[in-house]
C-alpha cells in the first residue's frame, strides 16, 4: 500500500446542481457520506468509468482512467475496478458458479472457482440461480465475483440502503471481514452514518455535488465543523445562536444562554449537541436547564426524551426497565457543544 | 387438384426473411438502444417503426420505387448482374423483410429497455468485452422479449399481402404466398379452394401463438419466479 494513490478531480453538469469532487486517497478505506442524491454514486460511476465526467482527471497509481485534457478515458474493461451494486446485479440467467466465472474472466480454471466458492461460504450453492438465495448469499456471490476478478478498488454503493435491520447488522460484519483480506482501496458510498464510520479510515461528506467535509472519520464525527456535516454525522440537536463573548452563547432555537469550552470565532453561526450528551443536573450548575413540560417515549433500549424547547434527550436504558422520571434540571458539559458554521 | 406451391412458396418466404428481420432487427436494436444522441434516436425510430404504420401499399410503392427496375437498387442489379428484383421471388422476400421488421426491433428494443441496466454495467466493470455482454448478458436476459418478437415478426412475414401485392406481384407458382392465392381463389370464386389456405394459415398463426406463449412463460419461470 506504500506508494499506491488514488487521484479522483471531477466536474460534471447534473440536472439539479453541479458535481465538482476533488479528493486523493492514500488510506485504505474511503466513504462517502451524503444525502440522496447528492452526487455520491455519480463519483463512484465515473470511477468505475460507467458515466463519463464533462472534465477532469482520475488516476490510480501510474494509470490515467480519465484525463479531459488530453481525452484519455480507459474503458470500464480496462479500469480493473470491482462494483458492488446496490441490488448486487448476479446475472439473472447465470448460475452462482458461473456468475464467479465471469469474474474470474480468461484465466478460469475449476480450482480455482472451487477455491473461492469455498472462501465465500458458498458451497452447495454453485448450481444455483441468483432468484433462489437469500439477500445474505446474493451479496457474498457479488462480493466473490468482484473478487475473483482481482480488483485494484472495489467501489460500494449503498450495500445495504434496501435491507432489513436484522439482515444489514450480519451483512456489515461479513462485508467487513471480507474487505479486511483485500489489499487496495475500497470506497464506500452510503447516507448512513453508522455505516460510514464503521467502514471508514477517512471520510468525505458530500452535499449537492460539493465536498463540504472531508478528513479523518473519528475527527469529522467529533468535529463535524457545518451544520449539514453535523446533520448528517447524526447529530440530532442543531440551533441557531447569537455570540455573548468569546466563551458564551445564546441559543435561538431552544432559548438557552450555554458556556462552551472552545473560543467562539465569528463564523460560527450554529451549535450542536448530540442527544446522548446530556446528563441530569441541580438548579445551579453550569449550563443546567428545566425539563418542564417534557415527553418521552420508551425504546427497547433508551428512553427518548423532547423537551419543550425542542431539544432531544436519548438515556440508555435496559430491556426489563420501564419505569424513568425525567428528572427536573438537565445540563450539557461545555466540551460536548459543537460549534458550527453555516 | 389443389395447388401445393403457395404453401411451398410462403414458408419458404417466411423462413428466409425471419432468419433475416431477427439479426438486422436485433443489431439495429441493439444500436439505438445504446445511442446517446437523442435526437438521432427519434429520428431512427421513427423511420425503422414507419412500416407498421403506413399501409402496406405505400411501403409497396416505395419498395417498387428502390427496387423497381428504374429505382437506385433495381436498376443497379439490373445493370451489373443482369437481375430483375422486382416480381421475382426474392421480391417477396423484401416485401417480408421490410413489413416485419418493425415488430422485430421494437420487440427486442423494449427487451433491451427492460433490462436492469446495472447488469450491463457489472459486466463492463467485471472485464466482458461488449460483444460478450451484448450475447450472454442482454440477449441472455432479453430472450424472452426478444423470441416473441421473432415470432410475432415470423407471423408477419407468413401473412404479408400489401406490399407483397405491390413488390413482388401475384404470379402462380413463382410470387403467389398463401394470402395473395387466397384473395386469387376468392376472386376467381373458388370459395372451397380459399377455405384450405384459410384453414392452413389459421393452423400455423395458432402453433405461432402457442409457441410464443410457451417459450415466454418457461424463461420467466426459470429466471424470476420460483
Amino acid at each position: 500500500m506504500s506508494n499506491k494513490m488514488l487521484k479522483v478531480n471531477i466536474q460534471k453538469e447534473l440536472k439539479e446542481f453541479d458535481l465538482d469532487v476533488d479528493f486523493e486517497l492514500k488510506s485504505k478505506r474511503l466513504g462517502i457520506l451524503g444525502p440522496s442524491g447528492c452526487g455520491k454514486s455519480m463519483t463512484l460511476k465515473s470511477i468505475a468509468g460507467i458515466v463519463n465526467p464533462d472534465s477532469g482527471f482520475i488516476s490510480l497509481n501510474d494509470t490515467v482512467y480519465f484525463d479531459s485534457s488530453n481525452k484519455t478515458n480507459l474503458k470500464p474493461q480496462k479500469r480493473n475496478v470491482g462494483y458492488l451494486f446496490q441490488n448486487y446485479a448476479l446475472f439473472p440467467n447465470m448460475s452462482v458458479e458461473e456468475n464467479i466465472a465471469i469474474g474470474l474472466g480468461k484465466d478460469c480454471d475449476k480450482n480455482h472457482l472451487s477455491e473461492i466458492i469455498k472462501r465465500f461460504h458458498l458451497n452447495g450453492l454453485e448450481k444455483r440461480y441468483p432468484r433462489q438465495l437469500s439477500g445474505g448469499q446474493q451479496q457474498r456471490v457479488a462480493l466473490a465475483r468482484i473478487m475473483a476478478y482481482g480488483p485494484d478498488v472495489i467501489l460500494l454503493d449503498e450495500p445495504f440502503s434496501a435491507m432489513d435491520t436484522f439482515l444489514k447488522e450480519q451483512l456489515r460484519l461479513e462485508l467487513v471481514n471480507s474487505l479486511e483480506d483485500f489489499d487496495g482501496f475500497s470506497i464506500m458510498v452510503t447516507h448512513n452514518r453508522d455505516e460510514a464510520f464503521q467502514f471508514c479510515d477517512e471520510l468525505i461528506v458530500l452535499d449537492k455535488g460539493k465536498i463540504i467535509a472531508k478528513g479523518e472519520t473519528y475527527q469529522i464525527f467529533e468535529n463535524p465543523g457545518k451544520v449539514q456535516v453535523a446533520r448528517l454525522t447524526g447529530c440530532k440537536n442543531i440551533s441557531r445562536i447569537e455570540i455573548i463573548d468569546d466563551y458564551h452563547v445564546r441559543s435561538l432555537d431552544w432559548g438557552l444562554e450555554l458556556e462552551v469550552s472552545k473560543k467562539i470565532s465569528p463564523n460560527i453561526s450554529h451549535i450542536g449537541i448530540r442527544a446522548h450528551d446530556f446528563s441530569s443536573a441541580n438548579v445551579d450548575d453550569l449550563n443546567a436547564f428545566d425539563t418542564l413540560g417534557s415527553t418521552k417515549i420508551e425504546m427497547p433500549f433508551e428512553w427518548e426524551i423532547t423537551l419543550a424547547n425542542g431539544l432531544w434527550w436519548k438515556y440508555d436504558k435496559q430491556i426489563h426497565q420501564h419505569e424513568f422520571d425525567v428528572p427536573d434540571y438537565l445540563k450539557v458539559d461545555p466540551k460536548n457543544i459543537i460549534l458550527l458554521e453555516e | 387438384m389443389t395447388d401445393w406451391s403457395p404453401i411451398f412458396i410462403s414458408m419458404k418466404t417466411a423462413s428466409v426473411s425471419i432468419f433475416i428481420t431477427f439479426f438486422l432487427g436485433l443489431i439495429v436494436a441493439w444500436g439505438l438502444f445504446k445511442m446517446k444522441n437523442d435526437t438521432g434516436k427519434i429520428v431512427l425510430d421513427g423511420i425503422f417503426t414507419l412500416p407498421l404504420v403506413l399501409p402496406p401499399t405505400v411501403v409497396g410503392f416505395f419498395l417498387l420505387w428502390i427496387f423497381g427496375v428504374r429505382g437506385p437498387i433495381g436498376s443497379f442489379f439490373i445493370d451489373f448482374f443482369a437481375y430483375k428484383i422486382a416480381f421475382s421471388w426474392p421480391a417477396t422476400v423484401i416485401a417480408a423483410v421490410v413489413m416485419s421488421f418493425p415488430l422485430m426491433y421494437r420487440s427486442a428494443r423494449g427487451a433491451f429497455e427492460q433490462i436492469d441496466s446495472n447488469l450491463l454495467d457489472a459486466g463492463r466493470t467485471l472485464g466482458m468485452s461488449e460483444w460478450k455482454i451484448f450475447w450472454k448478458v442482454a440477449f441472455a436476459n432479453a430472450l424472452p422479449g426478444i423470441l416473441s418478437g421473432g415470432i410475432l415478426a415470423y407471423a408477419r412475414g407468413l401473412g404479408e399481402f400489401g406490399a407483397t401485392a405491390m413488390l413482388a406481384g401475384n404470379i402462380a407458382g413463382q410470387t403467389r404466398t398463401l394470402p395473395m392465392a387466397v384473395y386469387s381463389e376468392v376472386a376467381a370464386g373458388n370459395m372451397g379452394e380459399a377455405f384450405g389456405y384459410v384453414i392452413f394459415i389459421v393452423f400455423i398463426a395458432f402453433i405461432v401463438i402457442f409457441i410464443m406463449d410457451y417459450v415466454t412463460l418457461r424463461k420467466e419461470k426459470q429466471w424470476r419466479y420460483n
